[in-house]
């Protein structure tokens, strides 16, 4: 117990839960924004996926992380119009296109993983890049805080600047306004000559450019290759983050947090042979538990009202 | 009559309106205002005022006639062009976005920047002002899921007023208000007359007519019968220009005298209901239904009856007040349960609550005893069964289909309805709650299910029937009473005795029986009748 | 009624059609003979009869997922929970397969039992959180998928691994538990059976009976439901634990028939593919073997022309993500629909 203490406060351990959120915090800012603007994105998991992939290959073919990053990116937000262009103009079930697309990702990145790197598990063969470490330069120094949060993956720090742009982007922002209005009462914004598909449309391709920022963190900063099915649920996990942190950027950082807290913590626990699955399953249950709470409190309030 | 001098702000002339499913909304209607003037257009429910108003504002289209705005002929076809002409509308059902505050909603689509920013501090600035020039008082920065309806519709006319717009429309803006605050909303909208806008208000309440408006224009299935100047014609004038009959009935009220002993079936006894929003939309009310006879409740839409049908139903619970059906207590009974006490229900939106469309009408046939033999067998259904009672109905009810596994979707209204009709006669039940039972459906269906109610009367049961069309509700009730607000507002034990203006004024608002003497004439001598010889009255 | 199956029917095709062309596309930009390519992937499953055998048993488990998504589906619940329900049906059965002693046909029977109760258990919860609190199942049917998968791997690592085995896998099931297979070289098994009486069971269940009746009608249409007077809240409730135990029972028969020891370090992915069978089979239970088929089938002809061209086998993915996507746009072919609606109605009219 007392290794497990000194290991959890130990900065270090805050370091690696910085890390481990990243991807997921990256995914739940994307769920927000377009559950916001009242399209549900089922697919950040394969927009992630895609973006991590997109980013090796581009990578290594170009030499340049950031030129991966910058593709993987638009990848993943290219996916959202896709889903945006059947949803929107098709109608078909949102839920439905988002398995649909989660599903070509999944294996279709491993299929397009074979013709640039022969391989169908791990892209090690490509030599491709990652995405540096910054070293902030006062907080590096600082004793305990240097340890946390001075030197982390760029995306880390990106990813901590997200929040700060999507809560601006939602609530401080024209488009923001609409996007917010245009999922509470689509009406409410055609009456008054709002495009409530093109919004919709530039919140998918928002949604999907986060997730892309998270899949290529994934696959270019967390470690330096892709591998298949390397999301492993996260996008999964930041609805359900997104769900926690009750559709609000902030909301969804700490959620995310805490989710890479018990990820980071199981491997810890795992290491002193407590079953690290237990740990693991506790951000899952957590959400069941929020959900049944809100519904239910929705549903009282809408029943007592006198 | 109406002033020359000046070209109306709006003509919208010689405007036809058909739906896709042949109903003639709109036919050759010309309607004019003046320019700053308060214009009231009335009529029943389905005289088409709505779809005059959603022609006007771009949301539906004409099949015939021009617009002439400032004496320019325009084409509006969105409301975005509206707009753009200086149409602005209040809706009945708010378009606004409720986490967001007032000012937000306000400037929502035209919003003030500060390069990049939403300047927020501008918004309410401008919101402020405005509120402030208009005496429409909001606070701006309250989001609007926490503020009362009355702020919402301020909200709704800042939103018009931002937009330039100088004929506004209010689609009965007082069917969701308290009385402080229709008298607020009254003080504004004359505040606005004042500063030279034009308004249009549709209503059902004369009294508010009477208040508020200049000019009058009365709407009558689908053509408008007449604009008078308000000061120059009585509120008795209005009410019969309004419900004036050109349809009589064909089928005549159930036989069964009413004065006669008959064991109630369907008793209420205080009912309360409050809305969403906290309004009492059920004032204690009181009813009771004997076997072989038809209880009519008229009454303008909106008025307490579908919260009244559907505590009837169980389909959602009262906040006071019990119902006893055939003696026993059913408040707060399930819709199952109360269907199993014998009473059966006609909804009045059929495709939401009626049938499920996209299933076959055998289904939608047996839906209501389905645990019940000869539907079902042990677990199973039996098949065959269904089968046969679909058929049979179908030819009872003469529902025009080509086999019973059809999609009730691929029937026409009328026949959807009889798929409805036939299901809730089918199990005999002791009452009938019929709910606006012949909206929207042809003429040859309406007499059939007029047919079939009174038969189902003359066999016993207790009919409770709901009705915005007084031709109906006249013609076929025993007994009638008169919704308004919620509230029982007249009974009359013979129905046949009463004329439709004197219950138009009823309807609108502009007479009411005492209460005691409503509950007297309805309920008093049913309570007191002894037990035994209510028992005789069954059968 | 007519209209709609033929209406169905050509769409169904015409998605499937665009999607095997997409399919080929891709793989000409890909391949250098991709005419070859082609022909192995649709007629790589009959080339031998182990590929046969491989293409049938492949449908087993996806038949299982898809008549459990087809019961929730139908009453109109978004409970993709059957990945869970199968994962944690197949560790029920694993743990009594390796724990119980009974003779050789009982403990099979209890085992399915198990996998049948544990999967039922998995769709309880979701189900209870909507019918009590109107909680989303979409989203608390996505977080017990990891629960369940969490829970089964914590069983298995701890209560069930083979120490003896390098890798991570749990000691065999006792062959008493086993589903005989029948017909070597393929891996038919006993199973196939278990299926059969269950897609049965399905169809009896939920065109034959009352329950089935009432999540039907549910899932048409909730109001009507209601006010007809069916307990909406109940059907909601047990749609979702019937689903599970039908889940949990395809992973519990995948086990004893196939495996016979578990050896699964993630969810295998049966529970979404259950969705996309639903979806073709329009949540039909004696349509969902059909779907099954044409998706083993699929996975199969990929596996071979994966194994005699250089296309990899998840070429396949491409092409069950278009046939989603199409079947379920309701915009796709409207047009077409409209006209045969119009086409109908007139017809009708003259007639009477």
């Amino acid at each position: 117990m007392k290794v497990l203490l000194e290991a959890v406060f130990s900065p270090t351990f805050a370091a690696s839960i910085l890390r481990v959120t990243t991807p997921i915090l990256f995914a739940t800012l994307g769920a927000v924004v377009a559950d916001l603007a009242g399209v549900v994105n089922i697919a950040l998991e394969g927009m992630m996926l895609v973006s991590a992939f997109t980013g090796v290959a581009v990578s290594a073919f170009t030499g340049s992380a950031w030129i991966g990053l910058i593709c993987g990116v638009a990848v993943a937000s290219a996916l959202g119009l896709l889903l945006g262009y059947f949803h929107l103009k098709l109608r078909t079930n949102i839920i439905l296109a988002g398995i649909a697309l989660n599903l070509l990702a999944t294996e279709g990145t491993v299929f397009l993983l074979y013709i640039v790197a022969h391989d169908k598990g791990v892209s090690s063969s490509l030599a491709s890049k990652v995405i540096p470490d910054w070293q902030i330069p006062i907080i590096k120094d600082i004793p305990v805080l240097g340890a946390m949060v001075g030197k982390q993956n760029a995306l880390t720090y990106l990813s901590l600047l997200a929040v700060g742009v999507v809560y601006l982007f939602l609530y401080k922002t024209p488009l923001g306004l609409r996007l917010r209005a245009v999922g509470e009462n689509p009406d409410a914004a055609d009456s008054v000559g709002i495009s409530v598909h093109k919004v919709q449309f530039i919140a998918l391709a928002i949604s999907g450019a986060l997730a892309g920022m998270g899949g290529a963190h994934l696959s270019m900063g967390y470690v330096s290759w892709f591998s298949r099915n390397m999301t492993s649920g996260r996008g999964f996990i930041a609805l359900a983050a997104e769900a926690l942190g009750r559709r609000h950027p902030v909301g969804g950082f700490i959620a995310s947090l805490f989710f890479g807290l018990a990820d980071a913590l199981s491997n810890y626990m795992q290491s002193l042979r407590v079953p690290g699955e237990f740990v693991q399953m506790i951000p899952y249950l957590l959400t069941l538990f929020a959900l049944a709470v809100y519904s239910g409190r929705q549903m009282k309030t809408r029943r007592s009202f006198k | 009559m109406v002033a020359r001098e000046e070209t109306p702000i709006l003509a919208m002339i010689g405007i036809t309106k058909v739906y896709p499913n042949g109903l003639v909304a709109n036919s050759k209607v010309d309607f004019q205002v003046q320019r700053g003037e308060i214009h009231a257009l009335v009529g029943e429910n389905g005289a088409g005022k709505t779809t005059l108003m959603k022609v006007l504002f771009g949301l539906e289209k004409a099949d015939e006639g021009d617009i002439f705005i400032r004496g320019q002929k325009v084409k509006i076809s969105s409301p975005h062009d509206a707009i753009r002409h200086g149409v602005g509308m209040v809706h009945q059902h708010f378009m606004l976005a409720p986490s967001l505050t007032v000012a937000e909603n306000i400037v929502l689509g035209a919003e003030p920047r500060r390069g990049l920013w939403f300047d927020r501090k501008k918004a309410e600035e401008i919101s402020r002002s405005l509120s402030e020039e208009y005496g429409l008082h909001v606070d701006v920065r309250a989001p609007i899921k926490d503020v009362p309806v009355g702020v919402k519709q301020k909200v709704e006319i800042l939103k018009a007023l931002l937009r330039g717009s100088d004929i506004l429309v209010l689609d009965e803006p007082t069917a969701v208000l308290t009385p402080q605050e229709t008298g607020e909303l009254f003080l504004a909208l004359k505040a606005l007359k004042e500063k030279g806008h034009t308004i249009i208000f549709i209503s059902h309440k004369l009294r508010e007519v009477k208040e508020l408006s200049d000019r009058v224009t009365v709407m009558r299935g689908g053509r408008v019968v007449g604009t008078r100047k308000t000061a120059e014609i009585s509120s008795e004038e209005i009410s019969r220009m309004m419900v004036g009959r050109d349809v009589e009935l064909r089928i005549s009220r159930p036989t069964a005298a009413s004065g006669k002993a008959k064991k109630v079936v369907l008793l209420a006894k205080n009912l309360q209901k409050y809305s969403r929003d906290g309004k009492e939309v059920l004032k204690k009310v009181s009813l009771q239904v004997r076997s072989g006879e038809i209880l009519g409740i008229a009454g303008v839409e909106g008025n307490g009856q579908v919260e009244l049908v559907e505590v009837l139903c169980g389909l959602s619970p009262a906040d006071g007040g019990q119902v006893f059906i055939a003696g026993k207590d059913a408040t707060g009974k399930s819709p199952g349960d109360i269907r199993n006490m014998g009473v059966s229900h006609i909804p009045q939106d059929r495709m939401i609550y009626g049938v499920a469309a996209e299933a076959s009408i055998e289904e939608n046939l047996v839906s209501t005893r389905y645990r019940t033999s000869p539907v079902s067998r042990g677990i199973s259904l039996d098949l065959k069964a269904i089968r046969q009672i679909s058929r049979h109905l179908i030819e009872r009810f003469t529902i025009k289909a080509t086999s019973p596994s059809q999609s009730v979707s691929t029937l026409s209204g009328g026949n959807i309805q009889k798929v409805v009709v036939a299901r809730e006669f089918s199990t005999n039940p002791q009452v009938i709650i019929a709910d606006q039972p012949t909206r929207g459906i042809d003429v040859g269906a309406t007499e059939a299910i007029h047919r079939y109610l009174v038969e189902a009367t003359e066999k016993g049961a207790a009919v409770l029937l709901v009705s915005a069309d007084l031709a109906e509700v006249m013609g076929l009730s025993n007994r009638l009473c008169v919704m308004y607000e919620g509230e029982i507002v007249a009974f009359f034990p013979e129905a046949s005795e009463v004329t439709e203006e004197e219950l138009g004024l009823y309807m609108l608002g502009l007479k009411r029986q005492d209460p005691r003497e409503i509950e007297a004439a309805m309920m008093g001598e049913a309570e007191s009748r002894p037990a035994s010889e209510a028992e005789t009255g069954e059968g | 009624m007519k209209r709609d199956s033929l209406f169905e029917v050509v769409r169904t095709g015409l998605a499937i059609g665009l999607a095997l062309l997409i399919g080929f596309i891709v793989t000409v930009l890909v391949s250098k003979s991709p005419l070859e390519a082609f022909k192995y992937f649709l007629t790589g499953p009959f080339t031998s009869t182990r590929r046969l055998g491989a293409f049938i048993e492949a449908a087993v488990p996806l038949t299982f997922t898809g008549l459990a998504v087809s019961l929730v589906f139908s009453a109109g619940q978004f409970n993709i929970g059957a990945e869970g329900q199968f994962f944690i049906g197949a560790v029920a059965a694993t743990f009594a397969g390796i724990r119980l002693d009974l003779p050789p046909f009982i403990h099979a029977l209890v085992a399915l039992i198990f996998g049948a109760v544990a999967g039922s258990v998995a769709g309880f919860v979701p189900g209870y959180l909507k019918s009590r609190w109107n909680a989303s199942e979409l989203v608390s049917s996505l977080m017990l998928n990891y629960v369940f998968l969490k829970l089964g791997m914590y069983v298995i690592t701890y209560h069930l691994r083979d120490i003896n085995v390098g890798a991570l896998v749990s000691l065999p099931l006792k062959e008493t538990s086993w589903l005989p297979q029948f017909l070597p070289p393929t891996r038919l098994h006993a199973g196939i059976v278990v299926l059969v009486l269950c897609v049965i069971f399905c169809h009896w269940f939920l065109f034959r009976t009352g329950w089935g009746y009432e999540i039907r009608m549910t899932g048409l249409n909730l109001n009507f439901a209601r006010y007809s007077g069916i307990p909406v809240t109940s059907v909601i409730l047990y749609s979702q634990v019937l689903s599970g135990a039908v889940a949990g029972l395809g992973g519990a028969v995948e086990m004893l028939g196939i495996y016979r020891r578990f050896q699964w370090l993630a969810s295998p992915g049966y529970g979404f593919d259950g969705v996309i069978i639903a979806i073709l089979a329009r949540n039909n239970p004696l349509l969902v073997p059909v779907g099954a088929i044409f998706l083993a089938y699929l996975r199969v002809g990929a596996d071979v022309m994966a194994m005699y061209s250089d296309v990899t086998s998840e070429m396949v993915s491409v092409i069950q993500a278009v046939i989603i996507l199409l079947v379920t746009a309701q915009a796709f072919l409207s047009g077409y629909r409209h006209r045969l609606v119009l086409r109908e109605v007139k017809r009708h009219e003259s007639a009477s």
